[in-house]
């Protein structure tokens, strides 16, 4: 290896570490979800497409059965709500696994730099690629079929959507650390994880609709209280459909953010022990 | 001997049979049979819970109408759309980039395209499993009106039986389609389901989508067979909506045939097509690792 015919071999390097290295690190993770998704427009396109798709025919369903016009808005906003939970599943959860198949994952443990880093940095990337996708959802949904706003608060409803956000990657932080055992399994259980959450969380009808103890137990995929509260702050009928008044909904949301990002931390920590005590690291199991 | 047996087969046969026997090990191999059973049980159920909620959060319960059960069929039935035809086309994706074993397939003593068919067969079977629990949780806890002994079962086996050869045709042509693309275009089998979802009028009546879309779902075979599906079942809720009730179930019967036959002949073409063009530019055995 000639490394001397290399003009950048010999530039000096600079190291980074302790808060340094975390803070590059996330960046260094978060940037190919940012621009790298960007890129590739079929994916723009069919990120945008697909959930178009199921808000259109969900909402010919409610214009069907003669639902108010409220609940074509319920189902636009629940439809880009979708957007983040397959982020979620498929692009944080799923990540870690799909890393060992390339063989990448061991590649981040043997670097220097922390693994929360790196999941956080996928997080922020995430959600900040998938916002884009999602206002564009949004913004089709509405003009397509001719929603009405009416917000009550604009703050509370920004709060609402940044809690909920957060404790939603915190999940998905802490569930790409329990993908990391998994093989063959990992796409049909990312797979399971998808129309039973959409019915539980209310994805395209209010919550309400469930029992209270159901909705209750439902409340712990933090979509199901973002998206009532949220439905609360930008629909005429949203309070009266609603589940728990939109202040007690950003408290439990603020409990589920800590809570997950503790356990995140956590977990993450123990399957990695785990995951190199049983040599899984670098298994690739077809 | 038995080897010899089954080498003596016709091709396309043994292909169509050992795929099948292969598509089924892939399918439900993952794992325990108490969590497949739970898997293929739950994810249909979830997804007819969606619209069984919708309906009943607007309808305040009252499940006898005629709107309820064109709902609960034509999306119990719709399973079958995204098993069989994206199952087919997932079948190459999943040989060439997750397995790497297209090349393999394509220099062995088989028949390309009854292979495909029969890693098909694995998702029909499990969708199978899924309608039946789907119809079955519908008649017996949310007052679907179905009566056995009323059913149509002539017209529902030519009909289930058309259908899916139909959707198979669709497969194979999704198939020779993304053997040309990149594995960054999986979701291309989901963009056509989703889009047929939506135009078919599985979940609603047509005339519920703008009149500028409607031809799109009459030009659909998948708007025939599901509504030959609703007919067979509960023929006089079917035809009390006035998007196909001018057509006999005969006459309906011809389209789907009609245009099955249609797409066969189209599928074996655009397979020549792709096939050629796939060897051509060597796409075969890429990788494109995502």
């Amino acid at each position: 290896m000639a490394t001397g015919s290399n003009p950048l071999a010999s530039l000096p390097v600079e190291k980074a570490s302790g808060w340094k290295l975390f803070l590059k690190t996330v960046i260094a993770r978060a940037y190919p979800r940012i621009i790298g998704q960007q890129r590739e427009k079929s994916w723009v396109f069919f990120d945008i497409f697909l959930p178009m798709l199921a808000i259109s025919s969900y909402v010919f369903v409610y214009r069907a059965i003669g639902a108010s016009e409220d609940y074509v808005g319920f189902v636009v906003i629940g439809g880009a709500m979708t957007a983040f939970w397959l982020n979620i599943m498929w692009s944080m959860s799923s990540q870690l696994y799909w890393e060992k198949e390339q063989g990448n994952l061991a590649l981040y443990i043997m670097a220097p730099n922390s693994m929360m880093a790196v999941l956080l940095g996928m997080a922020v990337g995430g959600m900040f690629a998938t916002l884009l996708r999602a206002v564009v959802i949004i913004l089709l949904g509405s003009w397509f079929f001719h929603v009405q706003y009416v917000v009550v608060n604009f703050f509370q409803l920004l709060a609402v959507f940044f809690i909920s956000m957060t404790a939603l990657y915190g999940m998905g932080m802490m569930s790409a650390s329990l993908f990391l055992l998994l093989s063959r399994e990992a796409d049909h259980l990312a797979q399971l994880a998808m129309e039973p959450v959409y019915l539980v969380s209310g994805m395209y009808f209010p919550i309400k609709a469930f029992s209270f103890w159901i909705a209750a137990a439902a409340s712990i995929i933090p979509l199901t209280l973002g998206l009532d509260a949220m439905r609360q702050l930008v629909f005429q009928s949203g309070a009266t459909l609603g589940f728990l008044s939109v202040t007690v909904e950003l408290t439990i949301l603020s409990i589920l953010c800590v809570s997950f990002l503790i356990g995140a931390r956590a977990l993450l920590a123990y399957m990695e022990k785990l995951a190199i005590r049983e040599g899984r690291l670098t298994e690739s199991r077809r | 001997m038995q080897n010899i047996s089954a080498l003596n087969r016709s091709e396309s046969w043994r292909s169509f049979w050992m795929a099948t026997w292969l598509g089924w090990q892939i399918e439900s191999n993952w794992t325990d049979p108490f969590l497949f059973a739970v898997y293929s049980i739950v994810k249909p159920l979830a997804s007819a819970g969606i619209l069984v909620v919708m309906y009943t959060v607007i309808a305040k319960g009252n499940f006898n109408t005629p709107i309820f059960p064109y709902i609960y069929f034509g999306n119990a039935f719709y399973i079958y759309v995204g098993a069989v035809m994206s199952g087919i086309s997932w079948a190459v994706i999943d040989d060439r980039e997750h397995y790497k074993t297209l090349k393999y397939m394509y220099i062995a003593p088989i028949h390309i395209p009854a292979y495909w068919l029969g890693r098909g067969v694995a998702r029909f079977l499990t969708g199978s499993i899924a309608v039946v629990i789907t119809i079955a949780f519908g008649a017996l806890f949310l007052q679907v009106p179905l009566d056995l002994a009323k059913v149509d079962w002539p017209l529902f086996f030519v009909s289930l039986f058309t259908g899916i050869a139909m959707l198979a045709m669709m497969g194979l042509i999704l198939a020779s389609i993304t053997l040309l693309i990149a594995h960054h275009f999986f979701l291309i089998g989901e963009a056509v389901a989703g889009a047929l979802y939506l135009f078919s009028g599985a979940i609603f009546p047509l005339d519920v989508l703008p009149a500028w879309l409607r031809p799109v779902g009459f030009a659909i075979p998948i708007t025939y067979w599901l509504e030959l599906m609703r007919r067979s079942l509960v023929g006089n809720v079917a035809q009390a909506f006035p998007t196909l009730s001018h057509f006999s179930n005969l006459q309906l019967v011809g389209i789907l045939v009609g245009l099955s036959v249609i797409f066969g002949i189209a599928s074996t073409f655009i397979f020549r097509f792709c096939d050629y063009r796939a060897r051509e530019r060597g796409l075969i055995d890429r990788v494109s690792n995502y």
